[in-house]
């Protein structure tokens, strides 16, 4: 027997997706719902919120306090395993720019971390050339996908309130909780401003939906992962629901390598290394679903190479990889006089903001294009690693308990008083906006470069342009203009031009999307309309990557409901024996 | 932990991701017997990770010592709680200064810094000093807008002892009870308190009190 050899599952599957977060979720969700027999692959061990758990722990079961680690970048009750770089697994860059790629392989993938900020897409998100003539115009408006956003409402749950804005559609909501002190000010403030302050929506379950979650219990840590699955996450809402069908098997630590194709070029199935016994195994099925994430589907897709494709799958076009855009952001924080010494009760509320900002003004009155939204954070949350540091820079500057200026820094029993005086007073707000998808910003195929199991890694080369960078400037001007309304004083973000307004780097945001972008034309475009690759036919990628253009929402609620109405597309397909 | 069990679980009715699986649980693993263990959810390299860093001592006897000195000085007991050796920010820095290498030379530099200028003052390495010379130093680098310039290494190595002490108790059973900190339980959060409301002078508009989550009280 040859010391290598490419072992063949057992079971030939209907349709074989790649990627369990958001996309591959609901994809296996619809898909085992209709009786088709789907095979998931995961890369990463397999992860249950109800058993895995960080909820409910104190900062001292941590031995770094929370801090993060090589193993959970977002620290160490965070739900999400990995990070920006994951050890064996390099990435690379061109011409010295500057990309992050987030990653996080386990069930549920990233999923896992995200704050569950849950906003559709705007009608004008879609024809977003026709109005500013940059990038271009999606093949779908906002009516296509409109009837898709309804069902992830109803069968995920958001919360929210009925505003009737022109571009920041409704969801089917349920009730928003009330907003926290610091929350009051800061929407007093925009009031003032006229900048709107609104209930935020967020997929966490205020009233239950169903018999298989629980409520919300307003611990405030979503990103640790939940144990009554009271908010979104794919591994406790559509992996989980998904295998009780007794339709989906999932192979977890199961690191995809290629599609393959066959002599008519229509993909067979995936080949992948079994992370625990390190072989190479084949995976047969009719209809191959890369959700990946939009860099791994990319990855995947270019690595596909073979006679047919030469280019790499699915990419005569050349297309795939480009177009790669993240969210802008931008941050600066603060400290409200008026709630130093305050009075302490429980305020965690539900994991992240309970109002936010949407966007709110005309790009024809402003220097650039597209807008962002406003996240709020403050109060008096679980302290972690950082607390109190710094307070040498604070404890000189506003009086006492004494109503006397101490001197800064210190020590001993007054020191000690200074941080349960200063508690709670602090907060913070970031803009996410909307980058251009211009095609010089990509990811590509390194042509020296492996990872550890041998697959060709991706190199990046992504800039910013001048539109993203007034952005920031905007947003911090913004944040200035707010903190100041409060009677608060910025105690950091101030930013300027030498650092591009404190503008994160691109990958910094995790919403990095258009890298198999959707369109009617096969020249500029890598799937159609329903995320069907133009080239072959029984292949779809139901990540971010069709994304055309971001939006100044997160795209998590837009990837779930492209990937539902493409899973019927599949079963449809399927039913007429077109695929 | 019971992830094998569950691993099963979730492949019963699965011919070829169970046979997957099986191979993957008889696959050998170097692993030691004595790895630690944590009441949160930890991957095998975590695991791995932490019992290296558990494994190893970074600072000597004589650090500790002095280590042990400053933080109760920064952080002493007072009427409301205990101190920093109280709750164990000693043993906190020994490891993060392992888990975040970037603190140790400051740290380690810091202390023999302190110990010099003692020896130059008071013929004593600062564990060694009297309380009173101890605070005599201390007061040279605990208050960074005061201090001579000459001193300004000791304040950036205070002001990381400050840091480290203060974050390491806050972050304590004792310490979070001192803070006062209320959440991390199950709870209705339904508006801040009434009488917080009338302390600021703020309410809840009308809309807000009529379309937020209500509780069954």
């Amino acid at each position: 027997m040859p010391d290598f050899q490419i072992k063949k599952t057992a079971k030939d599957y209907d349709v074989c997706i790649v990627g369990s977060g958001a996309g591959g979720g609901m994809a296996a969700y619809v898909l085992a719902n209709a009786g088709i027999k789907v095979v998931l692959l995961e890369a990463g061990p397999l992860y249950d919120p109800a058993k895995n758990v960080t909820q409910l722990k104190w900062p001292w079961e941590s031995p770094r306090r929370g801090a993060s680690s090589p193993y959970r970048h977002f620290g160490d009750f965070d739900a999400a395993y990995g990070g920006w770089e994951i050890e064996g697994e390099p990435y690379t860059h061109k011409d010295g720019t500057k990309f992050d790629w987030f990653r996080s392989r386990m069930l549920g993938g990233r999923t896992n971390h995200w704050g569950r900020i849950s906003l559709r897409f705007g009608p004008k998100d879609f024809k977003r050339k026709s109005i500013d003539g940059l990038g271009d115009d999606w093949p779908i408006n906002y009516d296509d996908i409109a009837p898709y956003y309804d069902k992830v409402d109803r069968l995920i749950g958001v919360f929210g309130s009925k505003e009737n804005l022109p571009n920041d559609p409704d969801s089917i909501f349920l009730p928003p909780p009330k907003p926290r002190l610091h929350e009051l000010f800061i929407k007093e403030a925009g009031t003032k401003l006229n900048i709107p302050v609104i209930p935020s929506r967020l997929s966490i379950l205020t009233k239950p939906i169903n018999n298989e979650r629980g409520a919300c219990f307003y611990c405030s840590q979503c990103n640790r992962g939940c144990t009554v699955y009271g908010d979104f996450s794919s591994s406790s809402v559509l992996v989980n629901p998904a295998l009780k069908t007794g339709n989906v098997d999932v192979i977890p630590n199961a690191m995809a390598r290629e599609v393959i194709t066959d002599s008519t070029g229509k993909a067979t199935g995936i080949s992948f290394v079994n992370k625990d016994d390190k072989q190479e195994y084949t995976v047969n099925a009719k209809v191959v679903v890369l959700a990946a994430s939009a860099c791994e589907s990319a990855r995947l897709l270019l690595n596909s190479k073979s006679s047919l494709f030469s280019n790499g799958l699915a990419n005569a076009s050349g297309v795939v990889g480009k177009y790669l855009h993240d969210s802008t952001g931008a941050s600066m924080g603060g400290i409200l006089p008026k709630l130093i010494g305050r009075k302490r009760y429980n305020e965690d509320g539900v994991g992240g903001m309970h109002v936010y900002t949407p966007w709110w003004l005309d790009n024809k009155k402003l220097d650039f294009a597209r807008g962002y939204h406003i996240e709020y954070w403050g109060g008096m949350g679980m302290p972690g690693y950082g607390f109190g540091f710094g307070m040498q820079g604070l404890n000189g500057k506003y009086p006492g308990r004494d109503g006397n200026t101490k001197e800064a820094g210190g020590y001993g029993a007054s020191l000690k008083d200074d941080y349960r005086y200063f508690y709670g007073a602090t907060f913070g707000m970031a803009g996410r906006g909307e980058a251009i998808a211009r095609e010089d910003n990509y990811c590509e195929i390194d042509p020296t470069t492996v990872d550890k199991f041998g697959i060709p890694v991706l190199r990046f080369h992504y800039k910013w342009s001048d539109q993203e960078v007034k952005q920031a400037k905007h947003m911090k001007e913004t944040f200035a203009e707010i903190i100041d309304k409060m009677g608060g004083v910025v105690t950091w973000g101030k930013g300027s031009a030498e650092n591009d307004y404190g503008l994160e780097a691109p990958g910094r945001i995790i919403h990095e999307v258009g890298t198999t972008r959707m369109g009617n034309d096969p020249k500029k475009s890598v799937v159609n309309k329903f995320n069907q690759a133009h080239e072959v036919k029984n292949l779809f990628v139901v990540d971010g990557g069709p994304f055309v253009s971001q939006a100044d929402k997160n795209p998590t609620w837009t990837i779930l409901a492209l990937s539902m109405r493409a899973s019927e597309y599949i079963i449809d397909e399927l039913k007429k024996q077109n695929i | 932990m019971d992830r094998r069990k569950y691993l099963k679980t979730l492949a019963v009715g699965s011919l070829g991701a169970t046979a997957l699986l099986s191979q993957s649980c008889e696959t050998p693993k170097e692993k030691t017997p004595e790895l630690p263990t944590f009441t949160i959810d930890r991957t095998p390299d975590e695991l791995l990770r932490e019992q290296k860093l558990l494994s190893e001592t970074f600072f000597d006897e004589h650090e500790m010592k002095t280590i042990r000195l400053l933080a109760d000085i920064i952080i002493p007991k007072d009427e409301t709680s205990g101190s920093a050796s109280d709750a164990k920010v000693p043993e906190f820095i020994e490891f993060i200064v392992k888990d975040m290498p970037q603190h140790q030379i400051p740290l380690r530099g810091g202390l023999k810094w302190l110990d010099l200028q003692c020896m130059k003052r008071f013929n004593a390495d600062f564990s060694s000093c009297s309380s009173a010379q101890q605070i005599e130093m201390v007061d040279e680098i605990a208050w960074p807008e005061k201090a001579k310039p000459e001193m300004v290494q000791g304040v950036a190595f205070f002001n990381l002892m400050r840091d480290l002490t203060a974050c390491g108790f806050f972050t304590s059973e004792i310490g979070i009870k001192d803070l006062g900190y209320m959440g991390n339980r199950p709870n209705q959060w339904d508006g801040v308190p009434q009488d917080v409301l009338d302390q600021y002078g703020m309410k809840y508009d009308e809309r807000t009190l009529t379309e937020s989550v209500k509780f069954d009280s």
